[in-house]
């Protein structure tokens, strides 16, 4: 099968990829653009560790083939907050000791960061339903919404500075 | 993943063409949710697989009359449609049932209708709003009522060379435009697990009443047979009647009539039958409540 051009904006920057058909948009994020913080768990949909923004909306690219991302806007963890300037999940995330082994963390930020673009105040519900989708197997959960729930507080507040 | 051809086509007309030329070996992939899993699976093995991705006439809800949603809405703009939450409240009780959210904003309605699990989750709200499917093939368009879409497990009335291309369906009443004829609907499944699972039994019904009696009654069942299925004498008890707990009750034991289900890892025939009953009952309660509300 011959490889086919994926023109794409990632992180921001307009990116060009050389990709057969058969690739999932996990796999070229990884593989060919180098950004490994999206993980593959269960390659099915079901874990949530391959969670990147598509045009603003979280998805499982695990789920995606790369080619459907023609021409849309991806956002990866990479591209959420730097090493210098957390972004204020990142942040929490760090003072509350949330990562055990981690893995499912880019996952779940992602998540969060999409559900605090919606509701800028979520109730404890709206989080757990927000990361419904993500799967924890060191199952640090309660650690997460205590962080995300301080992480839209400091969004708030930052705001209305 | 075996390796396949992807061709990208912008039109219904382009689509339709690519799957009369590769036949059987094609497939349609739109939000990939059920068709990514079964081919990395190995479950099927597509040699071409046709994206709908490019095509903007599948895309978005459009609200007149009556609603259309495009074969490509996905589940995550059903959930979230304002007036889809409003008026066709059993469809966004279905789509929000759907996956998780990074799943919702992948899955579309067609995907979900075409793949024709029978726990398919949005396939009975549909039913229930007696939503048509819109098809597209070689010799042009035709309308197949969703009750009869559906013909076995994973099967559908689509050919190879046709395509879903979105479901129709009249709008419920509600007042002030219909006087006093008010409507309500509600889906609910039950699953061991609150989220990312698959219905042991999900249930749907509409009501429409008029001076206190029901005018319109639509049940649809998923996961009691190879396909959603209405529960037919249930409605025809209900309407006619001023809808009493008593009566529903009454109902909700027709239902079971039109369930034949299997024993299997996610319920016994008989749970699941008594699901079809209980369900049947908290649907019917609900959507009377939210046509008076």
């Amino acid at each position: 099968m011959p490889k086919q051009i994926l023109s794409f904006t990632v992180n921001g920057d307009k990116v060009d990829l050389l990709v057969p058909p058969y690739v999932t948009l996990l796999d070229a994020l990884r593989d060919e653009a180098g950004l490994t913080g999206p993980k593959e768990g269960c390659g099915t949909g079901d874990c949530g560790a391959c969670t990147v923004h598509l045009d603003g909306k979280p998805v499982a690219s695990c789920l995606v083939l790369a080619l459907q991302a023609r021409g849309r806007s991806v956002r990866t963890i990479e591209g959420l907050g730097t090493a210098t300037a957390l972004h204020p999940l990142q942040d929490a995330f760090v003072r509350h000791g949330v990562p055990q082994c981690g893995f499912c963390i880019p996952g779940v930020l992602m998540a969060a960061a999409a559900l605090l673009e919606e509701h800028a105040a979520p109730t404890e519900e709206q989080i757990r339903y927000g990361i419904a989708g993500n799967l924890c197997r060191c199952t640090g959960y309660t650690k997460m919404v205590a962080a995300i729930t301080e992480a839209a507080g400091m969004i708030k507040k930052g705001a209305a500075r | 993943m075996r390796r396949f051809e992807m061709i990208l086509p912008s039109s219904v007309d382009e689509c339709v063409k690519a799957l009369a030329t590769h036949g059987a070996g094609a497939k349609t992939v739109a939000g990939g949710t059920d068709l990514l899993p079964q081919m990395k699976n190995g479950l099927v093995k597509p040699a071409v697989v046709v994206d709908l991705g490019g095509i903007a006439a599948l895309k978005g809800v459009t609200n007149g009359a009556g609603l259309r949603v495009g074969a490509c809405a996905t589940a995550r703009e059903l959930e979230l449609h304002p007036e889809v939450r409003k008026r066709y409240t059993a469809l966004a009780d279905g789509a929000a049932l759907v996956g998780s959210v990074q799943v919702r904003n992948l899955a579309t309605v067609g995907g979900n209708l075409c793949n024709a699990a029978p726990s398919a989750d949005m396939a009975p709200p549909l039913m229930a709003l007696e939503a048509e499917a819109v098809i597209a093939g070689p010799k042009g368009e035709r309308r197949v009522p969703l009750s009869a879409f559906f013909t076995g497990v994973r099967q559908t009335v689509l050919g190879a060379d046709e395509l879903l291309v979105a479901l129709v369906m009249p709008a419920p009443p509600v007042p002030p435009e219909a006087g006093l004829y008010v409507s309500g609907g509600s889906y609910i499944r039950h699953t061991p697990r609150r989220e990312l699972d698959i219905a042991v039994v999900g249930v749907a019904s509409q009501v429409t009443v008029q001076n206190g009696r029901c005018v319109k009654a639509r049940i649809a069942l998923a996961s009691v047979a190879p396909t959603p299925v209405h529960a037919t004498a249930a409605e025809r008890a209900l309407e006619g009647q001023p809808l009493t707990p008593e009566r529903i009750e009454q109902a909700a034991g027709l239902a079971v009539e039109a369930a034949k289900p299997i024993s299997d890892q996610r319920g016994s025939a008989d749970f699941r039958r008594h699901l079809v009953r209980v369900l049947t009952r908290r649907t019917l309660t609900a959507a009377l409540a939210r046509a008076r509300a």
